[in-house]
């Protein structure tokens, strides 16, 4: 690796014997036409790259916020409805465990005990050996699964999807349940709460029309944002799981210093996270008609 | 005093396990020599692969090394890296924050676009990038977790300042002549304290399990040295040996779990707005 020409060649292929501010000029102006570079690992454009694992870390990220949308929306209620009760002691002990608990080791554990120990589900990889040479139209194997009507391909491929999704929800499931909890507890304590007891309305009817509706308006903003957390926590998860989707992509590229493909994965991950947050602010304005932009 | 002690624990019963919790990992870290029955990278090939027996608690691994003598000495790295993490973070993160805010108009502007910049990548990606930029060692790992965690410091110390900035004693300061920097370091960021440190005890758990995943993809720490992470990581492919990685991850989930019990009480005592118990 020390021989000055090929160092040179190599400098000048990837445009190194530049001085910064112009590598930068020109990283950007590639960017801008959507040229992410060229990877050093695959010798293969970063953008098809990505594209060919966007759609796998897509369906894994968008089921793991649907479980935790769904646990976090559950249990955060329930613990404010049995506020200092036990459910809420429970839950709250539940919920700080999803936060706290390492995702690559929570990973090993389901692992060891579904695959390993029980034999439920299947290890590793997206699918198994069967459907490993085929063909995906649109790459989203579920979408794909259920239009060309191939039930045993959906059965495959979910059942490869529920751990590593459970194991991805965890902590924003936790985050969820405790943003949840707080935000409906605050909006019990207004006025128009009160003002709605006092007139006589069922305690069912208060809580479903007045405290439901303002109290989860701050729990929407957690929701967005916990997507671009998700894609982040795919590093990990897909590690572990070989799951060939961006974050088993990225860990690749970083650890063998393929610096475009790093940048790439990282700036798509933070455009969905702009994203993310473009469309918080949009349906914020639709559900909360005080605001306004 | 000891009723209030008693009051504490009876109202904060998981803070006080946290404490204990740190308490455990903390006189591991300072002891490890004495408590660790084994050297904690000597090998032994002789007997790896050992499920946890009386002559090795927590068995040994891949090198016939103790497991529970590397998860004593891993306390040595991951405590003092998460604390580290925080404390960087917080005084950068608060001082970037507090500039922003008093000076206002377009050093805010600038100063804060960038925090927001580093606020949209994801924690994690963007820390591996960094680390593997930097090299892997245990100091590069803690900076590249500092640099992505100091902005919510930023943020938070902003509006924080932009309250205070407006307050009487700090017009009375300015009257009387003071200096902008004595102001801002001696009466405005005083006045700051309890929320930052609100932030920054509930920061802790995440920077240790921030820590914990780059040493697992092999960006914190060199081999052989103990670090939770990193020893989970060395039972991945090997899961039937399951104690190789579940004793090493459970430290990781017990240190993390008591510092988010430990903040949370924080919290409640320091900040009765966001009052978990409200």
């Amino acid at each position: 690796m020390s021989d000055p020409e090929i160092v040179a060649a190599y400098e000048a292929k990837w445009g190194l014997d530049q001085p910064l501010p112009v590598q930068y000029i020109n990283y950007m102006k590639n960017l801008f036409q959507g040229d992410l570079g060229t990877s050093i690992r695959t010798k293969q454009p970063v953008l098809s790259d990505l594209a060919q694992y966007i759609p796998a870390t897509f369906e894994m990220a968008t089921f793991a916020t649907l479980i935790s949308i769904i646990l976090g929306l559950l249990f955060g209620l329930l613990s404010a409805a049995r506020h200092n009760k036990l459910p809420d002691h429970v839950l709250r002990v539940i919920s700080l465990m999803g936060i706290s608990i390492p995702a690559f080791w929570l990973s090993i554990l389901c692992l060891y005990f579904f695959y390993l120990r029980l034999g439920i589900v299947p290890g590793s990889g997206r699918v198994s050996a069967e459907w490993l040479g085929a063909s995906f139209p649109t790459g989203f194997l579920i979408f794909d699964a259920i239009t060309y009507g191939e039930p045993d391909l959906l059965r495959d491929a979910l059942s490869h999807l529920i751990l590593p999704s459970f194991v991805l929800a965890a902590s924003t499931m936790g985050i969820l349940t405790r943003t949840v909890r707080s935000s409906m507890l605050e909006a019990m304590q207004q006025d128009y709460v009160r003002t709605a007891r006092a007139k006589g309305l069922s305690e069912g009817r208060v809580l479903r029309h007045h405290v439901l509706k303002n109290g989860l308006i701050p729990s929407v903003t957690m929701f967005g944002l916990s997507y671009g957390s998700l894609l982040g926590g795919t590093v990990l998860v897909e590690t572990i799981f070989s799951y060939p989707g961006i974050g088993l992509y990225a860990y690749k590229a970083a650890s063998t210093l393929d610096f475009p493909a790093i940048m790439g994965t990282t700036l798509f991950i933070a455009a969905v996270n702009v994203l993310m947050n473009f469309f918080v602010d949009i349906i914020y304005a639709l559900i909360d008609p005080r605001i306004r932009y | 005093m000891g009723h209030q002690i008693r009051k504490f624990i009876r109202k904060n019963p998981l803070a006080v396990v946290g404490i204990v919790i740190w308490i455990f990992f903390i006189l591991c870290a300072v002891f490890a020599p004495v408590l660790a029955p084994y050297d904690p990278v000597a090998q032994d090939l002789s007997v790896r692969y050992q499920a946890p027996s009386a002559a090795h608690l927590f068995g040994t691994d891949s090198f016939g090394r103790d497991v529970l003598s590397r998860v004593i000495y891993g306390a040595r790295i991951s405590i003092p890296s998460g604390l580290l993490v925080v404390l960087l973070a917080c005084v950068f993160g608060s001082l970037y924050g507090a500039i922003a805010g008093y000076f206002g108009k377009v050093v805010d502007e600038i100063l804060m676009r960038f925090a927001d910049m580093i606020m949209s990548f994801p924690a994690i990606l963007l820390a591996m990038a960094l680390a593997a930029a930097l090299g892997t060692s245990v100091m590069n790992a803690i900076l590249a977790i500092a640099v992505v965690a100091w902005p919510k410091y930023a943020r938070m110390m902003r509006s924080l300042v932009l309250t205070v900035r407006e307050a009487e004693y700090v017009t009375s300061e300015r009257a009387i002549g003071q200096k902008s920097w004595v102001i801002l370091i001696r009466t405005i960021i005083p006045n700051c304290m309890s929320s930052l440190i609100v932030l920054a005890s509930t920061d802790v758990g995440t920077a240790i399990l921030t820590f914990a995943g780059l040493s697992f993809l092999g960006l914190g720490v060199s081999p052989p040295t103990p670090e939770w992470g990193y020893m989970v990581s060395d039972g991945v492919t090997i899961l039937q040996y399951w104690w190789i990685s579940f004793f090493p991850g459970a430290a990781i989930f017990l240190v993390s779990i008591g510092a988010n019990f430990i903040g949370d009480a924080v919290r409640d005592v320091l900040d009765p707005r966001m009052k978990t118990e409200a």
